[in-house]
């Protein structure tokens, strides 16, 4: 079956004063169309790495990644990354910071629709009253809500979201993660999320990737989550299942992410 | 007699109420955790009852006097580690010992500042200035030094919350099992339902402001020590951790106003960046549906 | 509100007396000798530093230009903010070249290491010469100008000293834009003059105005030392003009304009700095 996003024996070295360093080494992952897939690790472990290069931010070393039939060489807006810091440029106000992407990838649209388009994703992420403001009158939350409208209202082919939430206190984080969710059904994108909250990957993802520790990363196992959707948080934390998905990868965190998988190991498939 | 009691406290900054109508009362040896969304008056609480804030209206009383400034019978932690960057591990200790203990002799306050850095378990790195530290490492000197100087209280204002999700569980376990062989009193201020879980006897959410309040407290039954993968299995926990998230996602829903507004999503399509520029209108969803249609 | 007003009035004001009775106690002081029948017979002057004049002189001496201050009486008698006006204008333009040419030098150094390789040293080198060196240069190179090679001369030199530190603040402000923006121009693949005017100057704009203020202040000081050498009517020329005439009162009086307005221009660019690193 042909996947949306393939990624195929991908590898990343960083040159370093003491000789070159290997932080993702065979990776492989692919993603069907339409898709929510977290990959969670420990910090450092370099699936940030991973996620920069399908985003054509850092050159890759080795492999290939194709998507939609197209192999990944330079970034570009039919990839909407959304960062852990909102990455608002600060001299410009929310609706501005959207219409920025706005005004490159519908250049051939009228000016009318082009605001239109900004203030719909602003107002769905529920910054319909304050769009004209300038990031530093916006909270961290309101700031990242404004970095997913701008993700969004590019209708990009994927999304690929790199600890969106992280550093958002946990409260915070569950009513975006909420925004998210909302969004991604509505515009059936396929996303990719990079995310070390064991609760998160559960509540959003359909597969969650496990990476081992770098460096030499590379997937140690995938678990199925086939929680039915639309996902309500509190359904959730009365599911028994979600209590088993939550502890199996809190094992694989604490205990199975410092091995890789043995030569002949493919990773193997847990069914939730 | 509660240990500390709050009676009706209420703090406003410039006419906005921050928190209203605030009841607590802390029993000797309890450890409560608030537990509430950033931005509400959490810090402002533990300011108040550290005395680095006054009240507006109501009364903070420690063992039954009220609290007018701070001092050392209340051990605060804040989240930054406020250690002095040119002292050592141990001279940042050493130096809050001397101001509260001047009576002590040298190597009595010396045995005392070891103990306390072999406690946080960095005994290796006593002689390190703050900068080589992580920032792991630096909460758990700012610990050692808020415990050395021996509060009756300690206040602890969301002392984790910039750590990474490892380190933040390795410094919970600490803290939990030196707080629990210490037998302080403590007060958490966490964003984490699951931090306040592991360490708490009691939880009290915080409501949203402005003029946020305490919520209803839940009691947390369970068996000491805790260790985070057994709680995983326990049915009590996933209760009280459902009931706390759910009590503080229903805050919230209160706090969100719907609002109607016309709202137009043009039907248009990105335009390919990497191909040259074209000048013709935008193509169209629609459009495109129709095409296919043909197609096949 | 009094806190207020002696921390920024009566402690500054105390300051001043004392600096001024210092000064007048060590300036010297006119006295006449007069024989036993009371007819003058010389006049001399007395004190630690007998020909410094004392603050009454001073004052006494400077008051025909302060009343006046734009009368024109001559080519070098004229009110004391006419001669800071003609000073003024002079720096105007030389700090407009000073500016034109140092934002997009920094800009270059900023995004080109192998252009701040190549200039760097000798940046480092030319930045810390004196105006009082660069301006028999700036004579030589307009000497064929005729009457107005002192005038652009003088533009040369603030031009050249003024430039520096816009340079490389610049320079500073452009290499610290943060990766992040940068990332949000390669994602959106902006065009480089969209990457140029919608990050890169508003991400530098603090660190250029920073630089903007201290050019300034080295234009003012450049003006006073071209004055001096060119004999141009302006603050500095007065001062050097007055020195030849050996009125010292009027030389006292000519440094105080100096410093008065070198404040007043460094107080307003802050106002502009913090104004745009408020908004940014």
């Amino acid at each position: 079956m042909s996947k949306f996003l393939e990624i195929t024996q991908l590898v990343k070295t960083f040159p370093t004063p003491k000789g070159p360093l290997t932080v993702v080494r065979d990776f492989d992952l692919g993603l069907k169309k339409g898709e929510f897939i977290t990959v969670i690790g420990h910090s450092g472990c370099g699936k940030s790495t991973v996620l920069s290069m399908i985003a054509g931010l850092s050159d890759v070393t080795g492999g290939v990644i194709v998507l939609a039939g197209k192999e990944v060489t330079n970034a570009g807006p039919d990839r909407g990354v959304v960062f852990q810091a909102p990455c608002l440029l600060p001299w410009f106000t929310a609706f501005e910071n959207v219409m920025l992407g706005i005004d490159q990838v519908y250049y051939t649209a009228s000016k009318l629709e082009r605001t239109q388009i900004a203030e719909y994703y602003l107002s769905l992420v529920g910054l319909a009253d304050s769009m004209h403001k300038r990031p530093g009158e916006l909270s961290q939350g309101m700031r990242q809500r404004c970095g997913i409208a701008r993700a969004f209202a590019l209708s990009p082919k994927m999304l690929l979201l790199d600890e969106p939430f992280g550093m958002l206190d946990s409260l915070t984080k569950f009513e975006l993660q909420d925004v998210l969710l909302n969004l991604w059904q509505r515009d059936q994108k396929t996303a990719l999320m990079v995310t070390h909250d064991v609760d998160e990957a559960l509540y959003l993802s359909d597969r969650v990737v496990m990476m081992t520790d770098g460096p030499e990363a590379t997937v140690g196992d995938i678990l199925e989550v086939k929680f039915p959707r639309p996902r309500t948080r509190r359904q959730l934390l009365e599911d028994p299942e979600y209590y088993r998905l939550r502890e199996y990868l809190i094992h694989f965190l604490n205990e199975r992410s410092h091995h890789r998988p043995g030569k002949n190991g493919q990773p193997a498939l847990a069914h939730a | 007699m509660a240990f500390l009691d709050l009676q009706n406290v209420s703090k406003s900054f410039g006419g906005h109420s921050v928190l209203t109508n605030v009841n607590l009362s802390i029993r000797e040896g309890e450890f409560v955790a608030i537990v509430g969304y950033s931005g509400q008056g959490k810090t402002t609480l533990i300011s108040m009852i550290a005395g680095l804030l006054k009240p507006d209206s109501g009364t903070v009383t420690l063992d039954g006097t009220p609290i007018t400034g701070p001092g050392p019978d209340r051990g605060l932690v804040f989240q930054n580690y406020s250690l002095l960057p040119w002292l050592t591990v141990y001279e940042n200790i050493a130096l809050a010992v001397e101001q509260v203990f001047p009576q002590w002799d040298a190597p009595t306050r010396q045995a005392h500042v070891d103990k306390y850095i072999a406690m946080v378990k960095l005994s290796h790195a006593k002689d390190r200035l703050p900068k080589q530290l992580s920032g792991g490492m630096r909460q758990r000197v700012s610990v050692a030094r808020t415990l050395a100087i021996q509060p009756r209280i300690l206040l602890l204002d969301e002392p984790l919350g910039a750590l990474d999700a490892l380190t933040r569980a390795t410094l919970q376990d600490e803290i939990g099992g030196i707080c629990q062989s210490e037998g302080k009193t403590v007060i958490l201020i966490t964003n984490s339902v699951d931090e306040a879980l592991l360490l708490a006897d009691r939880i009290i959410p915080l409501t949203i402001g402005p003029g946020a309040t305490l919520g209803e407290t839940v009691p947390v039954n369970l068996a000491r020590p805790r260790n985070r993968t057994e709680l995983n299995h326990d049915p009590e926990f996933k209760r009280l951790r459902a009931q706390v998230t759910n009590q503080l996602l229903s805050f919230n829903s209160t706090r969100q106003t719907t609002l109607t507004r016309k709202l137009i999503l043009p039907d248009i399509l990105p335009e390919d960046l990497d191909k040259p520029r074209v000048h013709r209108p935008p193509r169209r969803l629609s459009e495109e549906k129709s095409e296919n249609v043909t197609i096949a | 509100m009094n806190k207020f007003k002696f921390d920024w009035l009566i402690l500054p004001l105390v300051g001043v007396l004392i600096v001024l009775s210092v000064w007048h106690g060590v300036a010297g002081k006119k006295i006449f000798v007069t024989d036993a029948a009371g007819a003058i017979i010389e006049e001399k002057r007395i004190g630690l530093i007998p020909d410094l004049p004392n603050v009454v002189e001073t004052w006494t001496s400077s008051l025909p230009y302060i009343k006046e201050p734009f009368a024109k009486r001559g080519e070098m008698d004229q009110g004391i903010l006419r001669f800071t006006w003609y000073s003024l204008v002079l720096v105007a333009q030389g700090y407009a070249i000073a500016l034109i040419i140092g934002v997009p030098l920094g800009f270059f150094l900023g995004l080109s290491p192998t252009f701040t390789k190549m200039f760097d040293p000798l940046i480092q080198v030319l930045r810390p010469v004196s105006p009082l060196a660069w301006l028999p240069l700036g004579l030589v190179l307009f000497m064929r100008a005729g009457p107005e090679a002192g005038t652009y001369a003088a533009l040369f030199t603030i031009a050249l000293c003024g430039m520096w530190p816009t340079v490389l603040n610049t320079a500073v402000g452009v290499r610290a834009v943060p990766q992040d923006y940068l990332n949000v121009g390669r994602v959106l693949k902006l065009s480089r003059w969209k990457m140029l005017t919608k990050i890169l100057i508003p991400a530098t704009l603090p660190y250029m105005f920073t630089g903007f203020r201290l050019s300034l202040g080295i234009s003012w000081l450049a003006i006073v030392a071209a004055e001096m050498l060119t004999g141009r009517p302006g603050a500095g020329g007065f001062l050097w003009q007055e020195y030849n005439a050996l009125i010292y009162e009027h030389i006292i009086f000519s440094i105080l304009t100096i410093g008065l307005v070198g404040l007043i221009l460094d107080r307003l660019m802050s106002l502009v700095e913090a104004r745009f690193k408020a908004t940014s």
